[in-house]
């Protein structure tokens, strides 16, 4: 970036030449008005509008062109003219068979990336016969109990093209195990196993409660994942970090950043002091955002949080790969502002949710059914979802030119002062100590619960208006329906597990439990031999139960409030 | 001058979804009650215990998993158990229309859902109380 002042115009040249025309080469898509046949040579591109000259506030440093440094205004030289956003869609749960069954229907219809959804117990795990799942099994997700379901779930589907995402956390490196014993059964060979874990334990601690262990054994397993990702999965995405869940549990939209950004780097850290290359796994982290109605503001959020990435990958931890400079990311509905009373003005939230991460630059998005707040998804209420993106996408233009907030005098300052606010946030949690001492005694939920209740007292006096809630009410109570899984699935589930206990070869499993306590007392990657207990068909809460042997469980939040 | 209000919020259930109990709690404390949080993923026994033996006024359970129906049966034959059987309880979360009659005539006095003020909660939790 060694363009002068006053030479955007000579940037630009460079960019359109050596940047853009080799992806533009690629192809755009036909709705973009980009005219065919347009070459560098011929002039500015119609897909980016850029000043001509620099007007004093930094434009090639601090904007810059899609795909390059900063990134602020895209990671791709493209962006959505060349390929649109991706759409993600409500995936669905039940059995494993019915698991099985929805994937299969999904990958017939040219569907991949399938997401699998685990119910609670789980995720933090246990068994579905353990006292403390009753009631949980199935409910919000698929219960996976052993190798056994692994298998039901994926056995004859294409794995490649299913690429799975594996929304665990807690036990994420025993889903992984279990998923990749399953893969290896079916022929895959391992640097063909593609899917993604989200495996972001820290944020667990600060919003959604999915912890097994304490901080720092957690830690140790999530860095396990990595690494052994990085040996010998190329095609695993082993790590979405989330400020999607803070924000949820109330987070201020610069603490949303600053949280998942400082559990970002307390991940890296912890990757660089195992000994791994910051450019052989950096550029494998991915974000999971959230996007609200306000569009502006979101719109900046995005911008300044690529910006801020590619500042910290470059400059603080030296990564040379531009690809471990990129922030990418998807976004999601944020569900918490969508109501239960007149739910049909969430599809309006949604519309403009959409638009607001469109506008940010994300890489995909999930839009929420209107109805959630209410029920499982319909049918309809799901594909109305989808609708309201292809509308976005197909309708509306706004992905027909590359960034088109950049520039505003209002998104531009917005983006600068999150920049500046996270960056501030982020070095006073650094000076205290670094994130993990701020989740360990309990500071960084404290500030999040307390920006919670500022805002619900906002929402309560009045100053920050929620149609139909506490303005424009209509005086109908709203009615929720819960999903409840069948009483027969859930028998049904206990019986395959307590057949499997039987019927397994349990000396194996005493083996290889045995193996994998005696590692996690030492300081060995306990991939190995959770990959080994998964293939001796150990249980996931043997498994996990064996670490917490070791490692204790965790207990947060509880005492009297000062 | 009477002693302010106990209050025990308890988190049963395994989901981890402790922006309702958090945001309500901060709110009691302001009301100047004495509040007192379980933690996530509580068993009923274990909040009857806690509710007994930190002679708490009246139990605020908040619960976002969906298991609430066995949750409360369990919780009301623990307290009963544990001697609080006099202890009220109130239930907040995502819990159906449809639940509400079952939930009341487990013992649960009053029941609210996402959307519910603070200031109702509070004063539903002084009306039960009596002070």
């Amino acid at each position: 970036m060694s363009e002068d002042q006053g030479s955007v115009a000579a940037a630009r040249q460079r960019w359109e030449k050596d940047v853009l025309a080799p992806a533009v080469d690629k192809g755009l898509r036909p709705a973009t008005i980009a005219p065919a046949g347009w070459r560098a040579q011929e002039g500015a591109a119609p897909l980016l509008h850029t000043p001509r000259e620099d007007d004093g506030c930094g434009y090639l440093e601090q904007l810059g062109f899609p795909g390059e440094y900063p990134y602020t205004r895209g990671i791709q030289p493209t962006m959505y003219p060349g390929r649109l956003w991706t759409m993600r869609q409500y995936a669905g749960f039940g059995s494993a068979e019915e698991t099985h069954e929805r994937f299969r229907y999904l990958l017939d219809r040219g569907q991949g990336g399938l997401l699998v959804a685990f119910d609670l117990p789980t995720q933090l795990g246990l068994d579905s016969d353990d006292p403390d799942a009753r009631g949980e099994v199935g409910v919000v997700g698929v219960a996976v109990d052993s190798l056994q379901d692994m298998e039901t779930i994926f056995h004859g589907l294409p794995l490649e093209q299913a690429s799975p995402s594996l929304t665990m956390n807690g036990a994420a490196a025993v889903a992984l195990a279990l998923y990749v014993a399953t893969a290896e059964k079916e022929g895959l060979p391992l640097e063909r196993i593609s899917g993604t874990t989200q495996n972001d334990i820290l944020k667990e601690y600060l919003a959604r409660g999915a912890y097994i262990y304490p901080p720092r054994p957690a830690l140790r397993l999530c860095i396990d994942v990595i690494e052994y990702c990085t040996r010998h999965l190329p095609r695993w995405n082993f790590m979405n970090v989330c400020g999607y869940h803070m924000r949820e549990a109330g987070a201020t939209r610069v603490q949303e950043v600053a949280f998942a950004l400082a559990n970002a780097i307390t991940y890296i850290e912890a990757c660089l002091a195992r000994g791994l290359d910051i450019d052989d796994f950096a550029r494998r982290i991915a974000f999971n955002f959230t996007a609200s109605a306000e569009i502006f503001p979101e719109a900046a959020k995005f911008r300044a949080a690529r910006r801020l990435w590619a500042k910290l990958l470059r400059e603080r931890f030296g990564a040379r790969n531009p690809a471990s400079w990129m922030w990418r990311t998807g976004a999601g509905s944020a569900g918490s502002t969508l109501t239960a009373q007149q739910p049909e003005n969430n599809i309006v939230r949604v519309a403009l949710q959409n638009l607001a991460a469109v506008l940010g630059g994300v890489q995909s998005f999930h839009a929420a059914a209107y109805d959630e707040a209410l029920a499982l998804p319909s049918e309809h209420s799901a594909l109305l979802a989808l609708r309201t993106q292809q509308v976005l996408a197909y309708e509306s233009g706004v992905g027909d030119v590359i960034d088109p907030l950049g520039g505003s005098y209002y998104v531009e300052a917005l983006t600068d002062e999150i920049e500046r606010e996270v960056g501030a946030q982020i070095a006073r949690i650094e000076a205290e100590g670094g994130m993990l001492r701020a989740i360990e005694d309990g500071r960084a939920q404290g500030e999040i619960a307390r920006s919670a209740y500022a805002q619900q007292r906002q929402i309560e006096n009045g100053e920050q208006v929620v149609v139909g809630v506490n303005r424009f009410q209509d005086g109908t109570a709203p009615d929720i329906s819960l999903h409840r899984p069948s009483a027969a699935m859930v028998d049904a589930q206990i019986a395959r597990l307590q057949r499997l206990r039987r019927e397994r070869d349990n000396g194996r499993v005493a083996l290889a439990l045995g193996r994998l306590t005696a590692e996690a007392h030492g300081n060995g990657n306990l991939m190995y031999p959770l990959l080994e207990a998964a293939k001796a068909y150990a249980t996931l809460g043997e498994m996990c139960g064996a670490m917490a042997s070791v490692f204790g469980k965790h207990q947060a939040h509880a005492g009297v409030l000062p | 001058m009477s002693r302010p209000l106990r209050v025990l919020v308890a988190k049963p259930g395994l989901d981890g979804h402790d922006r309702g109990a958090l945001v309500l709690a901060q709110a009691l404390r302001d009301d100047g009650m004495e509040v007192i949080y379980t933690g996530l993923r509580v068993s009923p026994r274990r909040i009857a215990g806690a509710a007994v033996q930190e002679d708490v006024d009246l139990v605020c359970v908040s619960i976002l998993s969906g298991a609430h129906n066995v949750v409360f049966e369990d919780l009301f034959t623990a307290l009963a158990e544990a001697g609080g059987e006099d202890i009220p309880v109130l239930a907040g979360g995502v819990i159906p229309n449809a639940d509400f009659a079952h939930l009341r005539a487990l013992g649960v006095r009053e029941i609210f859902t996402p959307g519910s003020a603070l200031a109702d909660i509070c004063a539903c939790i002084h009306r039960v109380v009596g002070r």
